[in-house]
């Protein structure tokens, strides 16, 4: 090399070397995982280019000052920094709801209406949908695979039959369709054995000619028929309640092995309690869009990590960059007293400790009201109460709470005397 | 100096009937509000009394004139009690919690006892949710009880009725109404600490109090009246309610003295009732709003507090402010991004309070002498008496030479002084930053197009609105914390939102591509623009003549020791990828000890929202400042690059050989075709469904694909070979300056399928779009395909479609502002107080915790690498690079 700008040092190092000098001087000053990362990174630099130890004394000088130039500063409204990024980019969503999310069969609402439907935490989502990872051993077959599905996919009367005959007088006849029964994976006792729970009459199954009759005990009213059609229609042999339509999905990911071929479900509907347990399921990988859902099952740290997921996931379809760290800020705010309490004013905006504050938000009059008839008091605590007072805000430099003692400077000033 | 007060709390309650007579000057008795003269009566609504608000006026409580009188209370003895219909509920609930005989509250003793405690231990310790909570939890279980614990008088189940009527059904002599003395006799029983446990405040809101028995009258100056032109005076609404109420409680009083039948006096009490309940709510469902003569609704007193326009929203937490201005904006690449351009007019009006020192009499002294109207000079010297001496009016030459130090002079705006620049709307804090002031000619605000985007302003008619701070505090917080320069690295995401767009963009690349050689001339034209002092570097090529590249003045300008290496926007077209240095297409950017080696700027190296790029690492490794210099020269160089280059874009730039437009008819032809087929495969009913799909909308789904994505693609493809990167659009496009391939493409060749809400064009007549086609045509052309570009012209019924097409996306961007806008809000609402402590956790302002370390790292994402507290490639990059 030409030993040029500040190349004082000419010896290159060993790697026990960079590691010892690594250790030594960063190990305590940054976070593991980041000191691990840089390790690595260092490590791979030092095989592929060789380091001279001026060389490794300026990233290590250059690492320490960025961390530390990059800690958040005391009385930083990350609040209302994490509102805006959020809220400005939302302005550039596109409105159209529908949107395939990686399948082409169903649509899934995203964009603004689904971060709207996130933050107002509703109690479930307009196209709920899940994302099923199963055990290796199913994962890795497509028939072990179809298993899984059609345990969970509902399949009803209606798509196993061809022809379904309804009579006042000699009951009822159905002629199943083998095919369709075959790739469900219905048994002529399964569909038998749902029509029982219709309490119809008797049921007749025949093997051979794949027909059921049912043989009702009286006539069927007459105004009943269609009630009776569609219910016999729409009566679910198998799968998981809530769920309609199951898709398998090929994935290729990325695994210490090296890569491999997986394969996923994608649901329609949500019901997480009970695809947990369906046989072949990894229930540690198992999604849904559903928050509520989520918290009720698994709780409020596993709601908070959903939001973000879901805003996540939402920002990104959009191509828009976000920082993370205003999205956790969010989904904490959103979960932090113990249950998912929606941004707006049955939720988060309109439980704030400030009278003024909450009826300048919503609900004026109202919040008003009950302030009076308990004799509250507003100690002014937050940002939109001390504006509307015309003081200063109790955020940033207007944190700054300086006591001087006034007796002080006269002391001062008559000694300098 | 004594320290300004400060408001520690604002405590709520209700007004007592005493507490209402000790405000009161007087009691309103007469629904006459002026006599004969135009003089208002003594007793009436606009009682002399109630404040001085005419000028001249004084007022005979605290003789003060209208500027200083605050206006004082007076109250209306009313003649039987009516209910405050905003505290109905919480009247339903006391009644119904409490005995109707003995008036405690339906809890035994001990249970009480202890609730009671329970409730004094959350109020010492201040937890409002549980507080909330206990008292919900004795509300409901007081309610459910049907026999009385302390005295065992049977409970009657309480009916209430919209809006303000109660019923008791007792049992056998069935439905009762309890008419609002009823009601207050039940409430005034109920003992102070029954009132704390049903959440309640005995001292300052007894539950009786919210039936109203004597009714507080607002002074003038919170309803004042109006004169019309015509010289008719216009009373307030509320003025007109209290007339009313007025009216009414006479005529009842009257007939309760004179002992009318009771079914008078009960209508005649509903009707007060009815006035009173408006007075304060003009919106309550089930009973009809009270209406001028005209029809128009009347303002009641919620109606002034509520929405966006009330007292909160509208006037409490919206300050109007002094000092500001509001013009058109225009842009001027040749002024700092940290500047702005303010009109001289402007300049002149707008001031700034300087105290006058020993330091700086004579300046402000010649401010002075010039007076309002020639800049640079002054509007005001402040006197320390604190009288203000207008310089309109005195003469100045006695004023300047009067000037001294401890007087304040309020001069006109001069270069270097600071204001506040904003434009709505403010989605974030960038919306709003300090720019530095540079007095101009001109009527406009003039500023540097590269700060456009976190304003997210054009020059198109845009308008801005420019603040100046007043106070030595405001003036330094923003200058340290607002500056342009401070701001260019954004929060959202922690990259650079300032930076090259558009013809910045094109400049640079234009500059710094291998074709470039400039001569000595070109070279002192270039540099200079940048405020270049330096010597020249030595030319790349000495023979014949001497010639410089483009990208050896870049270097000029990067620190000597700046290492970098990064893919150009260029690289992204698969045709122009490279995998090392050893580029052809130049789209590899290396930059080694301060010397661009190689590549050719564009948008991933300078551009705006490009985290990571070079922009960002200067700003981020050298400084703000020196980042804000490189913006400001380097960037002002591109420009004139681009202008000596000629950057232009006429027809001739997206026209293709008759040919391939040939070429290209046949493609669409073919398309066409297929989609025909897939159209009688429809009709024979072959058509596959796709799973989860009708054929229907398969069919459709299928025909967008093949007119538009797929088409395109192939006529660009088939087109691309005719451009190449001497022509404009392409420059554009591939540098990221501005549009993509496909404009291009729909320029040259066609612009293919128009949808609305992701459908072909289908609306308008039964089974066509237009009269032109026959009904229930399935067919590209009748449904929004539009098989020419801009080049060659849209036919008549294209034309139609694009607009259709065009169309959506205006009416989802207005549909959207409104959606995001409240959103928002309520973002805002609910995430505002939380701040960083001293401690790196983030708080509620009641100190309640929300993260214990903000971010899980305590990382601030604005003074992060894209993201990442270090970013570790880079910082071996910037060591190591020039070596690597």
């Amino acid at each position: 090399m030409d030993g040029g700008l500040n190349m004082a040092a000419d010896k290159l190092m060993s790697e026990a070397e960079v590691e010892e000098y690594l250790r030594k001087s960063l190990a305590n000053r940054v976070s593991q995982t980041m000191y691990r990362e840089i390790l690595n990174e260092v490590l791979k630099t030092w095989r592929k280019h060789g380091l001279y130890i001026d060389e490794l004394r300026a990233i290590v000088d250059e690492v320490v000052k960025r961390y530390e130039g990059s800690i958040v500063e005391p009385g930083e409204p990350v609040g209302t920094v994490a509102a805006q990024s959020i809220g400005e980019p939302s302005t550039q969503m596109t409105l159209r709801t529908f949107h395939y999310a990686g399948v082409k069969e169903f649509n899934v609402t995203l964009g603004l209406p689904r971060l709207i439907e996130i933050v107002d935490a509703r109690k479930k989502p307009s196209t709920p949908y899940m994302e099923i990872h199963l055990v290796e051993e199913y994962s890795s077959s497509e028939d072990k695979a179809r298993e899984v599905q059609r345990a969970i996919e509902t399949t009803t009367v209606e798509n196993v039959i061809k022809k379904l005959d309804i009579d006042p007088f000699t009951g009822v006849t159905i002629v199943l369709d083998r095919e369709m029964m075959s790739d469900k994976g219905v048994a002529i006792n399964d569909v038998s054995k749902a029509l029982e729970k219709l309490k119809l009459g008797e049921i007749l199954a025949d093997e051979a000619k794949s027909t059921i009759s049912i043989i009702p005990k009286g006539l069927i009213d007459f105004s009943k028929l269609e009630k009776v059609r569609r219910s016999i229609l729409s009566l679910r042999i198998k799968g998981v309640k809530g769920i309609r339509k199951v898709i398998i999905q090929r994935r290729t990911v990325q695994r210490e092995s090296g890569e491999i071929e997986e394969y996923v479900l994608i649901a329609e509907g949500s019901n997480l309690e009970d695809v947990m347990s369906v046989e072949g399921v990894d229930y540690r990988r198992v999604f849904t869009n559903n928050i509520r859902e989520v918290e009720e099952i698994l709780g409020i740290e596993a709601a908070r990590n959903a939001i973000i997921r879901e805003i996540v996931s939402v920002l990104e379809d959009q191509g828009l960059d976000v920082d993370i760290r205003h999205v956790m800020l969010v989904a904490d705010v959103m979960t932090w007293s113990g249950s998912v309490k929606q941004i707006g004013r049955h939720g988060v905006a309109g439980e704030k400790s400030s009278v003024l504050a909450k009826s300048a938000f919503e609900m004026t009059v109202q919040k008003l009201v009950e302030a009076a008839l308990g004799g509250e008091v507003d100690s002014l605590p937050g940002v939109a109460e001390n504006v509307i007072v015309g003081q200063i805000i109790p955020v940033g430099t207007g944190m700054v709470e300086l006591y001087i003692k006034p007796g002080l400077r006269e002391e001062r000033d008559e000694s300098s005397q | 100096m004594s320290s300004p007060m400060k408001i520690k709390a604002v405590k709520f309650g209700i007004l007592s009937p005493d507490e209402i007579r000790k405000l009161s000057v007087t009691t309103i008795f007469s629904s006459e509000v002026y006599d004969n003269d135009g003089l208002p009566v003594d007793g009436g609504a606009m009682d002399r009394r109630l404040g001085a608000l005419e000028p001249g006026e004084k007022c005979p409580v605290c003789g003060n004139t209208r500027e200083n009188c605050p206006g004082h209370f007076a109250h209306i003895e009313l003649a039987k009690p009516v209910i405050h219909v905003n505290f109905v509920k919480h009247i339903l609930t006391y009644i119904k919690t409490t005995c109707r005989n003995c008036g405690r509250i339906l809890l035994n003793q001990e249970e009480a006892q202890r609730y009671l405690e329970l409730l004094s231990r959350l109020e010492k310790l201040d937890i409002k949710p549980l507080k909330k909570r206990l008292v919900e939890y004795v509300r409901r279980k007081a309610s459910k009880t049907s026999t009385c614990p302390h005295c065992s008088a049977k409970q009657y189940k309480v009916r209430f009725e919209k809006p303000y009527v109660f019923y008791e059904d007792r049992e056998e002599a069935g439905l009762v109404r309890l008419n609002p003395s009823d009601v207050r006799k039940r409430l005034e029983k109920i003992l102070d600490d029954d009132v704390r446990l049903l959440g309640g405040d005995p001292k300052d809101a007894r539950p009786e109090w919210m039936v109203l028995t004597v009714l507080i009258v607002p002074p003038k100056t919170v309803r004042p009246s109006i004169l019309l032109e015509t010289g008719i005076r216009s009373e307030d609404d509320l003025t007109h309610k209290l007339v009313d109420i007025v009216k009414i409680n006479n005529r009842l009083r009257e007939h309760v003295d004179s002992g009318a039948p009771n079914a008078i006096i009960e209508e005649e009490w509903d009707l007060l009732q009815y006035h009173a309940a408006t007075y304060f709510d003009n919106e309550i469902p089930g009973i009809a709003p009270a209406k001028h003569r005209s029809g128009k609704v009347l303002k009641g007193l919620a109606q002034r507090l509520k929405g966006k326009e009330g007292r909160f929203r509208g006037s409490l937490s919206g300050k109007r402010v002094d000092f500001s201005a509001r013009t058109v904006i225009s842009p001027d690449p040749n002024l700092s991004i940290n500047e702005v351009g303010v009109p001289i007019d402007i300049a002149k009006v707008l001031t700034i309070p300087e105290k006058v020192t020993s330091w700086n009499v004579d300046e402000l002294r010649k401010f002075v002498l010039n007076g309002p109207d020639k800049w640079p000079g002054a509007n005001y010297i402040v006197r320390p008496d604190g009288k203000r001496i207008d310089l309109r009016f005195v003469d100045r030459k006695a004023a300047a030479e009067s000037l001294a130090p401890g007087m304040i002079v309020e001069r006109h705006l001069i270069d270097g002084d600071i204001a506040l620049f904003n434009r709505q709307p403010s989605l974030h804090r960038i919306s709003v930053m300090a720019h530095i002031i540079r007095v101009l000619l001109g009527k406009t605000f003039r500023l540097n197009l590269l700060v456009c985007p976190p304003y997210n302003a054009d020059f198109d008619g845009d308008e801005m609105n420019l603040h100046i701070p007043q106070s030595p505090e405001a003036i330094a917080e923003a200058r340290v914390l607002m500056l342009v320069e401070k701001n260019v690295l954004t929060p959202r995401y922690g990259g650079p939102i300032i930076g090259g767009l558009q013809d910045y963009v094109s400049g640079a690349y234009l500059l710094t591509s291998k074709s470039t050689i400039l001569t000595r001339e070109d070279v002192i034209d270039l540099l200079g623009v940048t405020g270049y002092r330096g010597p020249l570097p030595e030319p790349a090529i000495l023979k014949p003549r001497h010639y410089w590249t483009g990208k050896q003045l870049i270097s000029l300008f990067l620190p000597m020791d700046f290492n970098y290496r990064r893919r150009a926007t260029l690289g992204k077209a698969a045709a122009l990828a490279c995998i090392d240095e050893d580029c052809p297409h130049d789209s590899i950017v290396i930059v080694k000890r301060g010397v661009l080696l190689e590549g050719v700027l564009d948008k991933a190296s300078i551009g705006r929202e490009e985290p990571e790029s070079m922009l960002h690492w200067i700003i981020k490794e050298y400084g703000e400042d020196v980042g804000r210099k490189f913006m400001d020269n380097v960037y002002r160089m591109f420009l004139r690059y681009a202008e000596k280059h000629g950057l232009t874009l006429s027809y001739s730039h997206i026209e293709v050989p008759f040919e391939v437009l040939v070429n290209v008819k046949k493609i669409i032809d073919s398309k066409k075709r297929e989609v025909l087929e897939l159209i009688e495969k429809y009709k024979r009913g072959e058509l596959e469904p796709k799973p989860g799909r009708t054929v229907e909308e398969t069919l459709e789904e299928e025909i967008i694909d093949l007119l538009s994505k797929r088409l395109l693609d192939e006529v660009a493809e088939a087109i691309t070979p005719y451009f190449d990167l001497r022509n404009p659009v392409i420059i554009m496009a591939r540098t990221g300056a501005r549009g993509n391939p496909v404009n291009l493409t729909q320029m040259a060749a066609l612009l293919g399928q128009q949808t609305v809400r992701g459908r072909r064009i289908v609306r308008g007549y039964s089974g066509r779009s237009l009269p032109h086609f026959k009904q229930w045509d399935l067919g590209p052309e009748c449904r929004g395909f539009i098989e020419h570009g801009f080049a060659e012209g849209l036919i008549p019924l294209e034309v139609f479609f694009h607009a259709a097409g065009g169309r959506e996306g205006l009416v989802d961007t207005a549909v959207r502002t409104s959606q995001s806008g409240y959103m928002q809000r309520r973002l805002i609402n609910a995430l505002q107080d939380l701040r960083v402590e001293y401690d790196g956790s983030v708080r509620m302002p009641t100190g309640e915790i929300v993260q214990f370390i903000y971010g899980e790292d305590g990382v601030d994402p604005m003074k992060s690498d894209h993201g990442r507290a270090v970013n570790i490639t880079r910082v071996i990059e910037k060591v190591i690079g020039w070596r690597t």
